[in-house]
């Protein structure tokens, strides 16, 4: 993992680089939404991101493109303390 | 393996040293990120904005960062880890065989898998059975 340095902010993850955007003249508005939506597919390459994390004691920021020549299991969960 | 939830990276200390420490030694071995803003959430289509969480959704992405199956749940019903492992054994196989060897229905490690060419077209079911499913 990457330093992060730990204050008394709450920081976020994010995705890295502008989204894909098409510039068609014709309705950009919702072309650009249908991008966005599809964003995440299979076959399509996995959008990158970079979050503050938690593993073994400590704190660190995490890249998916850290993991470039690795298997990823990627798993969104509901949340912390949460039941199932 | 990486985990992601809204929760702040505070709250993922709490609930690893607090909780899952007890159900696995030291924890689990594997980072927790934090997607405050639902940013991650939001482009992988799993950020539920009503609710203020993300769904189970599973993403297995390959060495090239190409995303090669999907599975999203709702918050109550958990995910089978066996499933997990044999979807994964199996994109291994098409990849180390450059997709000369495809997984059929049911497939685990064992089972035959077809070889897709001109010579398969119509026989499948001479080489698949429908045991082979279950």
């Amino acid at each position: 993992m990457k330093e992060l340095k730990v204050g008394c902010g709450k920081p976020t993850g994010a995705t890295v680089g502008a989204p894909a955007e098409q510039t068609k003249e014709k309705d950009q508005v919702l072309e650009k939404e249908v991008v966005d939506m599809a964003a995440a597919r299979v076959g399509a390459k996995a959008p990158d991101f970079e979050a503050p994390a938690y593993q073994g004691g400590n704190f660190g920021q995490v890249s998916l493109s850290d993991y470039l020549g690795k298997w990823v299991v990627l798993c969104f969960y509901p949340g912390d303390f949460t039941f199932v | 393996m990486l985990a992601v939830s809204v929760d702040s990276h505070f709250v993922h200390k709490m609930w690893q040293d607090y909780e899952l420490s007890k159900m696995v030694d030291g924890g689990v071995p594997f980072p927790i990120l934090s997607d405050g803003s639902g940013n991650i959430g939001k482009v992988y289509g799993v950020y539920d904005a009503d609710a203020g969480v993300e769904m189970r959704g599973r993403f297995i992405i390959d060495p090239d960062g190409v995303i090669q199956a999907i599975e999203v749940l709702t918050p109550p019903v958990g995910r089978n880890v066996n499933e997990l492992i044999r979807q994964i054994k199996a994109f291994q196989l098409v990849r180390k065989t450059k997709g000369g060897e495809a997984t059929p229905s049911g497939w685990e490690p064992g089972k035959p898998t077809l070889k897709p060419g001109p010579d398969l077209v119509g026989k499948v079911w001479e080489v698949w059975k429908v045991d082979n499913a279950f």
